[in-house]
């Protein structure tokens, strides 16, 4: 067979709703889109865990501390889900955690942005968690096997903590004069941050047509962006707060809420590299693997120790 | 007898409280993704004990205590947490030896509790004990490997030990509330020697000689370090009292 037709077969596959498994013939430009998009996915997981974390210590009630405690922990769990799903492709956690490490692997930017207060927590919960959720249930049905599967196990988690930072929104939405304004404060905050979630508008976006044809992506950048906006727009009128875009309003004619422009120029700066946080999110990722580094030497030293025991005891 | 237990609940509380405020830290901070989710279950874990214990104990006091306000509201001399929870979490070392001591201990006090004569004392301390035989085996794993593995995780195991032998000493000095329930925490000690010696041992680590042991915490009287876990763990429930969450 020539190249021209493992294409035909791939495509076909793809065509087909069959998944691509690990040892599929596969385009080299399929399996670094997957790599680039899983390990992404990875390190937005980990480096997600970061400013919810910083909130455990103060967490304001001992139910609400083991919420945030469990919660965080279940984001790493995704991140080990992913890089195992990646390294499928062919790269390895460590190759992928050089690349966080030195700046080379972006993760979502959203998680350049300050959580400032506890109602941050409810915050990202819902409108995070929520805009990613919306993404995630597209990639239950991605064209790649295992990141399809490790999607499904992740939604399922990740719906329940949108609906756990909505609850805890509802609960500071009816309680002191101090609690709702610190609940209006965090949606200001995160509310056009969770919008750039879903990446460039379509005539920008460059890798949204060839994501489409092999289903890596099924819904394109604008489409999943009105369905968030549509949901949220709803949502936000239990709590009783406004979202801060003066022309959200209601389109009969397109069924659809209209929305004001988002600040491009704020996306493209927090992707280089100048949000509020990007600085000490990578240092605090650097620092952590740095300081365990002789953590995980003494765990490989010592294993290999035994192994060579266990070897010898045989022989 | 309420008193007692009351207060001897608020010990056991407090204990699994702030070595799960302590761990915690390590969230999103750990050596190796694995272990960063393993340190935080354990905490998550402590912090379960810690609520039942508070529950029951609210119950006893009567006058609207909850768990809450016997976590947030008191002050450093009423915390009667051992003192080695309270530490700096310092370096993987540190946690995990740590970890190990208050494990072995926190083992043999809820293997005897689950036969005490108070069933829901006895029923709380059962559901720990399954936990706590976890946190055992895992800590114990990693003082070995540790001790057991390169020269400088082996150097910071024995500045681990020289940190924190000199907190162990309290677990086996019984006071008032632990005499008044008949609970003699001094006969504990050979059981929890017997433990470390043989993981010790295994991790080529020594024993240190007698040193001087501080002591304290199960009275209240802390090291300089509580103050600081409480001003920021009680910070939203001192700064907007009677707010709910």
């Amino acid at each position: 067979m020539v190249i021209q037709d493992f294409e035909r077969i791939f495509q076909e596959k793809i065509d087909n709703e069959i998944k691509i498994e690990p040892k599929d013939w596969m385009p080299e430009a399929y399996r670094k889109t997957n790599i680039r998009q899983i390990s992404q996915h990875a390190h937005s997981e980990v480096v997600g865990m970061l400013p919810e974390g910083n909130w455990i210590s103060r967490a304001p009630s001992l139910k609400r501390k083991a919420i945030l405690i469990a919660k965080v922990q279940d984001e790493a769990g995704h991140g080990l889900y992913l890089y195992s799903s990646a390294e499928t492709l062919g790269t390895s956690r460590d190759e992928m955690i050089n690349d966080l490490h030195s700046g080379k692997a972006k993760y979502s930017s959203i998680f350049n942005y300050p959580s400032l207060s506890w109602a941050d927590m409810g915050a990202i919960g819902w409108l995070v968690d929520g805009a990613a959720i919306l993404n995630q249930v597209m990639l239950c049905r991605t064209s790649y096997g295992p990141y399809a599967r490790a999607m499904v196990r992740i939604c399922k988690e990740e719906s329940f903590h949108q609906r756990q930072g909505f609850e805890t929104l509802l609960v500071l939405s009816k309680g002191t004069k101090e609690q709702k304004d610190m609940c209006q404060d965090a949606i200001n905050r995160w509310w056009w941050p969770s919008l750039m979630m879903f990446g460039p508008k379509d005539s920008e976006s460059t890798n949204s047509d060839q994501s489409m044809k092999w289903k890596i992506k099924r819904k394109t950048n604008d489409e999943l962006r009105q369905q968030f906006v549509d949901m949220i727009a709803e949502q936000i009128k239990l709590l009783g707060m406004r979202l801060p875009d003066n022309k959200l309003q209601w389109n009969e004619e397109r069924k659809h809420y209209d929305f004001g422009e988002i600040n491009w120029d704020e996306f493209w700066n927090v992707v280089k590299g100048n949000g509020p946080c990007n600085k000490q999110r990578l240092a605090a990722r650097n620092k952590a693997h740095e300081e365990g580094s002789w953590v995980r030497k003494a765990a490989k030293v010592y294993a290999d120790k035994k192994l060579k025991h266990k070897k010898e005891k045989i022989a | 007898m309420n008193n007692y237990l009351k207060d001897y609940l608020l010990y056991l509380a407090d204990t699994s409280l702030i070595l799960s405020q302590r761990n915690s830290e390590w969230c999103g901070h750990g050596p190796i993704l694995e272990q960063d989710i393993a340190i935080t279950n354990i905490s998550l874990d402590l912090l379960g004990q810690s609520r039942n214990f508070y529950q029951y104990a609210a119950t006893l006091i009567g006058d609207n205590a909850t768990e809450d306000t016997l976590a947030y509201l008191r002050t450093e001399r009423e915390f009667k947490n051992c003192l080695i929870a309270e530490q700096p979490k310092g370096d993987w070392a540190q946690t995990i030896l740590r970890q190990f001591f208050l494990s072995a201990y926190q083992y043999l006090v809820y293997e005897k509790l689950q036969a005490y004569n108070n069933e829901q004392l006895a029923a709380i301390a059962a559901k720990a004990l399954k936990e706590v035989t976890y946190h055992l085996r895992w800590s114990s794993e990693w003082v070995i490997r540790l001790g057991d593995g390169t020269e400088e995780s082996r150097q910071r195991m024995l500045q681990a030990t020289n940190e924190l032998w000199r907190y162990t000493g309290e677990f086996f000095i019984t006071v008032d509330y632990e005499k008044e329930m008949n609970i003699d925490v001094a006969d504990l000690k050979i059981e929890w020697m017997k433990t470390v010696r043989a993981i010790f041992e295994e991790a080529t680590l020594p024993i240190p000689d007698n040193t001087f042991m501080q002591t304290g915490g199960k009275k209240g009287i802390h090291t300089e370090n509580l103050g600081f876990i409480l001003a920021e763990m009680q910070y939203l429930q001192r700064t907007f009292p009677g707010a709910n969450w």
